[in-house]
């Protein structure tokens, strides 16, 4: 199969699939273990300086957020990212975590651009490559099926495709250009769900984004949970488990663990948080006394709440739209 | 009735949404075109959202492509993959777009602007499922503030390809065939595609825009038919739901 074109971006995370199927025969146990544990515990045996991190869903919607706090305060460096995210990006980025990201999407949303992205794009310090939403989570998917590389009709003919490290090729069957996708084995994946038990079974209510594919990507899977049930509870529902325990290597509870995003049916996101968020994050000298107050002035997830309060975060439970 | 330009844009866009149609939908007044759409002219409008949300129904105002809002009361609730894939094997009607920077052929930027990729003046957002929804979706539909500086003949970036360099270009690359920019809808105008030369051409101005405005706000060579109709300006009852239904918690306008 000829190469018609490359791109010129580089390939972050190098892979061989013969080395996941080896870690995955031999690092991830099949028998039930109890992973329940601190999020300290869980960011500091789980997620290594230079490692190719991701983290599911995005931002605002059911995020990983105490877990990307953690890993501030615990400062891990010179990580690479999958860069499809919001409020979990910018605090990486405005830390100085990251040194590279597979960008897709890293913005504020309706508040518009990231200026943590900004300051760090700007002046050179992050490296990125570019891939479009689909393309990403097609890497992932083809790491999950245990493929080297996925076919796609995405990015062709765009400079989006021109600064990736994807390449198109002629279609052997068809004769047609189709653009391959190179498979990503991340290190380590960070995803936030309803519900799980102490062995790692996880279930998610509502759209499940890109959970499916990232956890089967990744060497290491850290989940964090709104509520710890029972395996019997699991096994009521196991239409409902996007996520097998052997996938997972540590589980942390962590209520409103997506604050200050939102987790459907659960609590609405706390909107006048965010926009003081995105107000501060404006500045470094604003970002920086964000960062004081909500991730290095506390020391666990259970102090950041007590910092956000009680009665604010009944609120957004009260305020949650249902059904 | 009194109306800004947002308003006018998404009462604009609203009126091409097609009923028993499957819409992408980007984050901001695509929103709020579809919310508006839904209930006035297209109640089974189907709109899809790049996180996993299919058919929602648009009561409340998303703000964010993976929120709940996006499939509050949908048809389904899936993920990424089975979104795009939906678009890439010719399921999905109508891509709603914005973007930074515009050219002639309908190429839009929403990476960055000025400078290079690594030394950027401007860095944005990048594709998100732009660069999905603009190679797949059937037809795109662009809505942005008409503004010099965003028309351009030649983006700083191509993010999501349009007609690229011109006829046959989205084909020779590999793009699906028969896709491509549809209209777009800006504060000004509302423009469309020449069938051959594949430039974008002038269709309608707003009220009480003339053709000279249009043509001193756009950075490049607009194709004028001899006839150029006025849209229709927004209705009392187009505003009133958009300002008590569409968003009354005044997140967009």
């Amino acid at each position: 199969m000829q190469v018609l074109e490359s791109g010129i971006g580089e390939l972050l995370q190098p892979y061989s699939m013969e080395e996941f199927r080896e870690w995955n025969r031999t690092q991830k146990p099949r028998g039930l273990v109890d992973k329940l544990m601190s999020e300290q515990e869980a960011i500091a045996r789980f997620v290594h300086d230079g490692d190719y991190i991701g983290k599911e869903l995005y931002g605002t919607c059911r995020a990983p957020m105490s877990l990307a706090r953690e890993l501030v305060r615990q400062g891990k460096k010179h990580l690479r990212a999958v860069g499809q995210g919001v409020l979990e990006l910018d605090l990486w980025v405005a830390a100085g975590l990251i040194d590279a990201m597979d960008i897709t999407y890293h913005g504020l949303e309706v508040y518009g651009v990231s200026y943590a992205l900004r300051r760090a794009a700007e002046s050179g310090k992050l490296k990125l490559v570019e891939w479009s939403n689909g393309a990403i989570t097609w890497r992932m998917k083809a790491a999950a099926m245990g493929v080297p590389f996925i076919p796609v009709k995405s990015m062709l003919g765009s400079d989006t495709f021109r600064y990736s490290a994807a390449k198109v090729v002629e279609c052997p069957f068809t004769g047609e250009r189709v653009c391959l996708l190179p498979a990503l084995v991340l290190d380590v994946a960070l995803i936030h769900v309803h519900r799980a038990d102490r062995y790692g079974n996880a279930q998610i209510e509502g759209i499940s984004g890109f959970a499916f594919e990232m956890a089967r990507a990744a060497k290491r899977v850290i989940v964090s949970a709104e509520e710890i049930v029972d395996t019997e509870e699991i096994r009521r529902y196991p239409d409902r488990t996007i996520i097998p325990y052997y996938l997972v290597d540590a589980v942390v509870h962590a209520p409103f663990g997506s604050h200050p995003g939102e987790m459907v049916y659960r609590y609405e996101r706390d909107e006048e948080h965010i926009r003081d968020y995105v107000q501060a994050s404006q500045t470094p000298e604003g970002m920086q006394a964000y960062l004081d107050r909500y991730v290095y002035g506390v020391k666990n997830h259970q102090e950041y709440l007590e910092v956000i309060g009680t009665e604010r975060l009944e609120y957004l439970k009260r305020t949650c739209v249902g059904r | 009735m009194e109306y800004n330009r947002t308003e006018l844009l998404i009462c604009s866009a609203a009126r091409l949404m097609e009923d028993n149609c499957t819409a992408f939908i980007g984050t901001g007044i695509p929103m709020l075109a579809a919310s508006l759409a839904q209930k006035l002219y297209a109640p089974n409008l189907i709109p899809i959202f790049e996180f996993g949300g299919t058919g929602a129904l648009l009561v409340r105002l998303p703000r964010a492509v993976g929120e709940s809002r996006t499939f509050y009361r949908a048809v389904a609730a899936s993920g990424i993959c089975d979104i795009i894939e939906t678009a890439q094997r010719g399921f999905v009607d109508y891509g709603f777009l914005g973007g930074a920077q515009i050219d002639p052929y309908g190429n839009l930027n929403s990476t960055y602007i000025g400078g290079d990729h690594d030394r950027p003046k401007v860095r944005l957002p990048g594709s998100g499922g732009g660069n999905d929804v603009g190679s797949h979706c059937w037809r795109t539909i662009i809505l942005m503030q008409h503004e010099k500086r965003r028309f351009l003949p030649k983006v700083d970036f191509i993010t999501t390809p349009g007609y690229l360099s011109g006829p046959g270009a989205r084909e020779a690359a590999g793009l699906p065939r028969g896709t491509g920019p549809y209209r777009v809808v800006t504060s000004l105008a509302i423009l469309g595609f020449h069938p051959e030369s594949k430039r974008m051409m002038l269709l309608k101005v707003q009220p009480g825009v003339t053709v000279e405005q249009v043509v001193e706000n756009t950075g490049f060579e607009l194709i004028i038919p001899d006839h150029v109709e006025e849209n229709e300006p927004p209705t009392e009852e187009e505003l009133r739901v958009l300002r008590e239904e569409v968003d009354p918690e005044h997140i967009y306008i």
